[in-house]
């Protein structure tokens, strides 16, 4: 398949490459990318709307297997043969490649001031000082509900966290369905749909987020332990035999109707649509009071940079500059329910189940995984180590305390903050 | 990750065919002396072809085993300092003995080792004994049915058997729970693989069920070349049954037993394959079912946001390869010289 794929575009490449030297006047450029499943939104939606607007600048769009991309976009990069715009994975990956001068800096580029910090935070330097790729999409952390199951039980959507266990306690009573959809077998859901889930209201998102890489807080503080004590909670509400429970598990139990609720992330929402035959709603991270400050976690995952090396930087930074606009955003959240736009300016999508969970960011403030930024890159990495710390604490192999201190420990051992 | 295996398997797997190499030297050996011992004195010409023909062979094994394996060598005495590569000496082995948390995932991931061997040895060889002297009943029927179906799990690829054993054991779908109920044992099943007091043994019985098919084919082969005679006599004297397992095949079959042992410890010591398509490459939960070559892995490749450290990696590697060549080196020159052969 992706043999064929990239077997047409190299022909048709080839064909565009000829028919670019009939009018001289046209630039191609070239997106490098992991995203080989957007390819048709790429070819049918977003180029042709840009080069409507842009009479004279072609753009390609040549995506390749996921796993093969860091390896492949690196050779390229350093024999000089990539593309102009080059699709940024977050935080270290694309650093590293910004460190080694293969992406330009897009500080000033117009159409930035359309993205807030925290969503230029994936692909900005330790400092804050440069930014280096336009940020395309975040996901969304929150619960995803069976609404049938909620009407049948007469159960409200839970806004706080008593509530939420109230909940819980009402559909497990009842029976006729598994409370929570999640297993600890893949470790990284526990952490991922788990902790990162529901942290940032007990840490207070970014603030939280930015004290303990400044080292001004430590895991060990309650801000950081209090979700992990909620976390081991969760064992009781989870079906039988959940420490074998795989991810395919989890969303199969759910989408078949036999779990109430399934910690989520936004990027559930395509195959959520195609396979669960019921209705769904979704509800954010219950706080810990009514009334508290809500806090999610919008994750930057994909953004577009610029080769430092293409012949063609002034059309790329149009093209990046377009990426930037809240027309391009409205299109990409569209076309893929569940990556939203990290755009400041709110865009309408059609999907009900990806509008409520974007709704949220006008009411809660925003925040991304906790372990993602610095903190992972030494040896042990933090984010694998929440991965089986969080696994353990619901298991009941760990209490909350020792969990923390052993990840703190952890990140003790080879993180200085900078002071 | 196909080039992670290579570089995996050229560093480690060496080992094995290297152990293998000595054996059946070992064993040629006796032979060559006798034909020398004949004519000790005779000038014979030199026989270039056997060195022609060597070369190919022997460029091919040292361009994808022997360098690939000094170099893995020589990496774990080199780390970065200061962003330079740069010769460190033995400090990568103090970081890994000698540092708290890399010391714990070493010993950890060697405990694990063990026990993942002592349970092949103890249940995946006796099982393979077994069922060879139970296929060399000579009344038994069906007995190319039973050896093939026995002997299939091996042929199929650990991706495969890791996927099947998952299901069957999943505690959601999977039919364990499912037939453990049928017969109203259903308090009995367990999430055996997400458990971490059983998950490792959990997975060494799916690597047992897998490759029982080996032992029982040596043994089985062992079994059918003694000769008749030999039982023959033994009847006339009485031993029959389970006296004559015990007292006639058994001893006949012992260094067939030993070279399955070496095996077993070898390919326990290198495995990876199956802990990382059952558990992931974290080896949860909890770690407990890391071992070596899942460390390995995780060391030299990194997984998931952690970047990979080439410089440790080749530390464990070394270290595997350390121990394996202890435990090969241990069986060639203690047990493999003091077992005693017969000649029919």
């Amino acid at each position: 398949m992706t043999r064929t794929t990239i077997k047409g575009l190299l022909l048709a490449s080839s064909i565009l490459g000829t028919a670019g030297l009939a009018h001289a006047e046209d630039v191609t450029l070239t997106i490098e990318s992991w995203r080989n499943d957007d390819l048709a939104i790429w070819q049918e939606k977003l180029i042709p709307a840009f080069e409507a607007k842009n009479p004279g600048i072609k753009v390609k769009f040549a995506p390749m297997a996921p796993t093969e991309y860091n390896a492949a976009l690196n050779a390229k990069l350093d024999a000089g043969s990539a593309g102009d715009l080059v699709t940024c994975r977050p935080f270290d990956v694309s650093l590293e490649l910004y460190n080694k001068k293969h992406l330009a800096d897009l500080t000033a580029l117009p159409g930035m001031e359309n993205f807030s910090p925290v969503a230029k935070s994936a692909w900005t330097t330790d400092d804050g000082k440069s930014t280096f790729c336009v940020p395309m999409a975040s996901v969304i952390h929150g619960f995803i509900y069976n609404k049938d199951a909620f009407d049948q039980l007469g159960i409200q959507i839970p806004t706080t966290e008593a509530e939420f266990f109230a909940a819980l306690d009402k559909i497990k009573a009842d029976g006729n369905y598994i409370p929570m959809a999640m297993g600890t077998k893949d470790l990284w859901e526990a952490a991922t749909m788990g902790y990162q889930n529901i942290g940032p209201n007990y840490w207070k998102g970014e603030e939280g987020r930015a004290a303990l890489i400044k080292g001004e807080q430590k895991l060990t503080d309650e801000p950081w332990v209090e979700p992990y004590r909620v976390l081991a909670k969760w064992k009781d509400y989870l079906g039988d035999g959940f420490e074998a429970q795989t991810y395919p598990d989890s969303q199969n139990l759910f989408t078949l109707g036999r779990a109430a609720i399934y910690p989520a992330g936004s990027w559930e929402i395509g195959l959520f649509n195609t396979q669960a035959q019921f209705k769904m709603g979704a509800f954010p991270p219950p706080v810990k009071n009514a009334g508290d400050t809500c806090y999610i976690s919008d994750h930057n995952d994909i953004g577009i940079g610029l080769n430092a090396k293409s012949a063609h930087a002034e059309q790329a930074k149009t093209f990046l500059s377009w990426v930037a606009s809240p027309e391009f955003a409205d299109i990409y959240a569209n076309a893929l329910p569940g990556f939203f736009s990290l755009n400041s300016t709110p865009v309408k999508m059609t999907d009900p189940l990806a509008q409520e969970f974007v709704s949220w960011r006008e009411k809660c403030k925003p925040t991304i995984r906790s372990t993602y930024q610095i903190l992972a890159r030494g040896t042990p990495s933090l984010e694998n180590e929440t991965w089986v710390e969080s696994a353990n604490v619901i298991n009941g192999t760990d209490t909350p305390e020792v969990a923390a201190e052993k990840l703190q420990k952890g990140l003790d051992s080879w993180y200085k903050p900078a002071k | 990750m196909a080039y992670g295996e290579t570089g995996r398997v050229a560093s480690v797997r060496i080992v094995i065919v290297w152990g293998t190499g000595l054996l059946e030297t070992d064993g040629s050996m006796s032979d060559a002396l006798s034909v020398q011992d004949g004519q000790p004195t005779a000038r014979r010409p030199k026989r270039w072809h056997i060195l022609v023909f060597l070369l190919p062979a022997f460029l091919v094994y040292s361009a994808v085993m022997i360098l690939p394996l000094i170099e893995t060598l020589r990496l774990s005495l080199y780390n970065t300092v200061d962003g330079q590569p740069a010769f460190v000496g033995l400090a990568n082995f103090q970081t890994l003995f000698g540092e708290e948390r890399w010391a714990h995932d070493f010993w950890n991931a060697l405990k694990n080792n063990v026990i993942f061997f002592i349970i092949h040895m103890c249940v995946q060889n006796p099982i393979g004994v077994a069922l060879a002297a139970m296929l060399s009943i000579p009344k038994l029927r069906f007995v190319t049915f039973y050896r093939t179906a026995i002997f299939l799990p091996t042929l199929l690829s650990f991706v495969i058997v890791g996927f099947i054993w998952k299901l069957i054991l999943s505690p959601i779908w999977g039919v364990s729970p499912w037939i453990l109920d049928l017969v109203g044992l259903k308090s009995l099943f367990a999430p055996w693989l997400g458990k971490p007091g059983s998950a490792l043994i959990a997975v060494s019985l799916i690597s047992v069920w897998q490759y029982v098919g080996i032992p029982m084919m040596l043994i089985y082969a062992a079994l059918l070349n003694i000769p008749d005679e030999v039982i023959e006599a033994a009847e006339c004297d009485g031993v029959t049954g389970w006296s004559q397992f015990w007292k006639i095949k058994l001893p006949l079959i012992l260094p067939a037993i030993g070279i399955i042992s070496i095996l077993t410890f070898v390919g326990n010591f290198n495995a990876f394959d199956l802990v990382y398509t059952v558990q992931g490459a974290l080896a949860g939960p909890d770690g407990s079912t890391d071992i070596l070559g899942t460390l390995l892995y995780r060391t030299f490749f990194g997984f998931q946001l952690q970047l990979g450290d080439r410089s440790m990696g080749a530390t464990i590697a070394t270290v595997m390869f350390l121990i394996i060549l202890a435990g090969v080196s241990l069986y060639l020159f203690v047990i493999q010289r003091r077992m005693r052969r017969y000649q029919f």
